[in-house]
């Protein structure tokens, strides 16, 4: 566990020097969002129908962004190789990885999406499925981003890979999400999509470290 | 049990000899089945009373559809067996039968697609079923692209494993989600071919079809693994003693 805090605690720390990381991802999230308006109609009914989608589609976007250096600069310098060695089970280090990951590109993310709510006109019972679903979701595509990321950590250029990779895995992070505030718009009860992306949640959480830590194996061989 | 068949199986110059026999008894079947098939389709079976002769796609479209499906089951089996037990031969399997899988998910789609053209008036609809396989599309080119991204082959093979099984995984997640999300957008307003009513002069060649592609798959699949068998051990003394043969 105190390895655990501790490769957290230096991430954190490194992803803090780095800035332009965590502030990339929720500017990355408005300049996608604002591109929409522009480029199908500014129009109130339009807008408001392909907000929640917009904002799930930037989030994934934005999530795959600083994939492709999730592990790559432990495995450049060598570090990722002690970590193997080291008597703690690898996919606990990739599980610490992947929640450093959410908390420097997800929730900055939480953060603008109110923000791009409200340049699109969404309902105030709709916002608050909106980033529940967010919530939920967005560590999900940390988990799922972590498996891709740690499969490719030795390949030089992986970064339309990963996408290749990714997006598929992704699709019913992106349906429920959007269900559930489709649901919400219309009025009626957005509780079961919730309950399926936490659902999935609980897989995602349970499986993907064991699946990056296995694939990082993989990776140092 | 006793495991050694399991074993020997994995052996290459044991498989090679296998797969050499099993060939004829897959291909011959395979040749008999689709001809048999595509003339009880083609001409025997009635025309569709709303459909007409359009229906008769079904005869290339359902056989390659169930095809897209098992082979990635296959491909995943495969490569569960490569990555636990490191046998080098259920890796090359993995690899050789994802492009036939990926080949039969494609021809899933354009047939649907020219079906879809005169019946629903749309190249393409975003239904359940066709959003599902386009999924599977991707994941089979994921899952090829990862294999061979790696300048290692074995090690392609392990990473792509992993991929195929986190694949697997997701595979009816992302069946039931498509079709839950569909069920929102639009109701039922087309209609389909309903499996309980079709006749049986139009079920039987469908069926025969369906022996048939599984046959011939199966026939390409050993095709395919014994050249890559003979590519991957070029250099061992059982590949030099089947070219003094040859020669």
């Amino acid at each position: 566990m105190s390895m655990l805090a501790a490769v957290v605690q230096r991430d954190l720390r490194l992803a803090w020097r780095r800035w332009p990381e965590f502030a990339l991802p929720p500017l990355f999230v408005v300049l996608v969002a604002s591109l929409f308006p522009l480029g199908i109609s500014p129009s109130q009914a339009v807008l408001e129908l392909i907000a929640p989608g917009v904002v799930w589609v930037a989030a994934l976007l934005a999530a795959l962004l600083g994939l492709e250096l999730l592990f790559r600069p432990d495995y450049d310098d060598g570090a990722l190789e002690l970590l193997a060695l080291s008597p703690h089970p690898l996919a606990a280090m990739a599980a610490s990885r992947i929640a450093v990951h959410w908390l420097v590109t997800g929730v900055p993310i939480l953060a603008v999406a109110p923000l791009v709510a409200l340049m699109y006109s969404v309902p105030l019972e709709v916002l608050g499925v909106l980033m529940l679903g967010l919530l939920i979701g967005t560590p999900l595509l940390s988990l799922i981003g972590g498996i891709a990321a740690a499969l490719t950590v030795s390949l030089k250029r992986s970064a339309p890979l990963l996408a290749l990779l990714v997006l598929p895995l992704c699709i019913p992070v992106l349906i429920f999400g959007t269900r559930a505030t489709a649901l919400a718009s219309s009025g009626l009860s957005a509780a079961a999509a919730l309950y399926l992306l936490g659902a999935m949640l609980v897989l995602g959480v349970t499986l993907a470290p064991l699946a990056a830590g296995a694939a990082l194996r993989i990776s140092l061989e | 049990m006793n495991w050694t068949w399991f074993h020997k199986l994995g052996s290459p110059p044991h498989f090679y000899r296998i797969a050499g026999a099993m060939i004829p008894w897959f291909g011959w079947p395979a040749a008999v089945l689709l001809f048999a098939g595509l003339y009880g389709g083609l001409w025997l079976a009635p025309p569709d009373y709303q459909m007409g002769d359009g229906f008769r796609i079904i005869y290339v479209h359902v056989p390659a559809a169930w095809l897209s499906m098992a082979a990635y089951v296959a491909l995943a089996v495969s490569a569960a067996v490569g990555l636990i037990w490191r046998m080098k031969l259920a890796e090359l399997a993995a690899r050789n039968i994802a492009p036939l899988g990926a080949a039969f998910t494609l021809l899933t789609l354009v047939t649907g697609s020219l079906w879809g053209r005169p019946m629903w008036g749309t190249w393409w609809e975003w239904d359940a079923r066709m959003t599902s396989e386009l999924v599977l599309l991707f994941l089979y080119l994921g899952y090829i692209a990862l294999h061979d991204a790696f300048p290692e082959r074995r090690t392609g093979a392990r990473a792509s494993a992993i991929l195929a099984l986190v694949g697997l995984v997701n595979i009816p997640i992302i069946h039931f989600s498509v079709e839950w999300w569909h069920s929102l957008h639009q109701g039922a307003t087309i209609t389909k071919l309903s499996a309980p009513s079709i006749a049986t002069e139009m079920l039987v060649p469908l069926l025969v079809m369906a022996l048939g592609f599984t046959a011939y798959f199966t026939a390409v699949v050993l095709v395919r693994l014994r050249v890559a068998l003979l590519e991957s051990e070029r250099d061992t003394a059982w590949v030099r003693a089947l070219g003094a043969d040859d020669v």
